[in-house]
């Protein structure tokens, strides 16, 4: 029993490296309980095409300071996240399912300033960052399925190049 | 006007930033999930070419919503240019417009400018630039960083963590350099 505690958490462990998202729940559901993230996604994929997150030119206006509006999307945004998890730690509210909602501190690693700024080229490149990529192509800019692969080489290659790298 | 006409005109930032702000809480509360979108690309990894990388040796089961998450977005793009599709061209910024059209970029009747994003163009030198190189760099520079602009800068700044802050400034410095000093550079090619 003790065992199977001990593989869990290092299951964790290796899940949380490098990732802001983690998945804390501690229920086991079955399979279609996901489906409501398929839905939370659509209505995310809808934003970023309609606020025309998901367009090359935006990124460039954005970049080279010609337009206020992704400024204004990203900073809006994030003043609305910054009161909802407020909201939520001020009145412990719970997930649909009564679990307590948990929040983790990220640790610094200087992988943050040197991937940041390589995924800062490569986003002022594509236009895309990862959640556009998978609008793009349903938006039905199709070639950008060859990005995508990409993206998932790329980040292949920094999972076996990562204990070589400096964090 | 009706609700339809009017949804598929561009959505300002007004609307659509706080939209995108309450995604956090929305997947909080269906299940204690932290917005995030480049993580679904190591779940793919581990999925399906693991290699016996360590960093890949986790139960990405575990996180299939991750996966349901970013399939849906991809629905979401799909629903968004058909139902919703804005049927004008995209308006830009006239200082863009004129340096854009410099570099031979003509195309502007929808997202993305056709000249160098589409099939033909993807074995030119220009194309494997800005598809399979630049997708690279989204791909490596994510996992490295530990995040993207869902997880680092909408995620990662509604809790107020400071490394998400430095990952957020240090992908904007990136964007910005790439943007003004090599891209005018390489379009020009």
């Amino acid at each position: 029993m003790e065992t199977a505690i001990v593989e869990t958490n290092s299951d964790f462990e290796v899940r949380s490296l490098d990732a802001l998202c983690i998945n804390e729940s501690e229920l086991q559901h079955p399979w279609y309980h996901n489906i409501k993230y398929l839905f939370a996604g659509a209505l995310f994929g809808i934003i970023l095409v309609k606020a025309e997150i998901i367009s090359w030119f935006r990124i460039q206006e954005m970049f080279r300071l010609q337009s206020f509006h992704m400024y204004g999307v990203i900073g809006s945004a994030v003043v609305v996240g910054i009161i909802s998890v407020w909201f939520i730690k001020k009145f412990k509210i719970k997930t649909i399912y009564g679990e307590p909602i948990l929040f983790h501190p990220k640790k610094f690693n200087k992988g943050q300033i040197y991937g940041g700024l390589l995924f800062g080229f490569g986003w002022a490149i594509t236009g895309a960052c990862p959640g556009p990529l998978f609008a793009q192509i349903g938006a039905g800019f199709t070639v950008v399925a060859v990005t995508l692969l990409s993206a998932i080489a790329g980040t292949w290659f920094y999972g076996l190049l990562r204990e070589k790298l400096p964090h | 006007m009706n609700l339809v006409e009017y949804i598929k005109q561009p959505w300002p930032w007004y609307i659509s930033g706080p939209l995108i702000g309450l995604t956090v809480p929305l997947l909080l509360i269906i299940g204690n999930k932290r917005l995030g979108v480049s993580s679904s690309l190591r779940h793919i990894c581990a999925a399906c070419i693991p290699a016996n990388i360590p960093f890949f040796k986790y139960d990405w089961k575990k996180e299939a919503w991750n996966l349901f998450f970013v399939v849906g977005i991809f629905v979401g793009g799909f629903i968004a240019s058909t139902v919703f599709k804005n049927p004008s061209p995209i308006k830009i910024s006239p200082t863009l417009l004129s340096v854009l059209q410099q570099y031979g970029i003509h195309d502007y009747n929808s997202l993305m400018p056709s000249d160098i994003f589409n099939w033909h163009a993807l074995l030119t030198a220009k194309g494997l630039f800005f598809t399979v190189f630049g997708g690279f760099l989204i791909g490596f520079g994510t996992r490295y960083g530990g995040g993207c602009t869902s997880g680092h800068a909408i995620m990662g700044l509604s809790t107020l963590q400071w490394p998400s802050l430095v990952a957020t400034i240090s992908f904007m410095a990136g964007g910005f350099v790439m943007a003004n000093i090599f891209l005018p550079f390489i379009l020009k090619l």
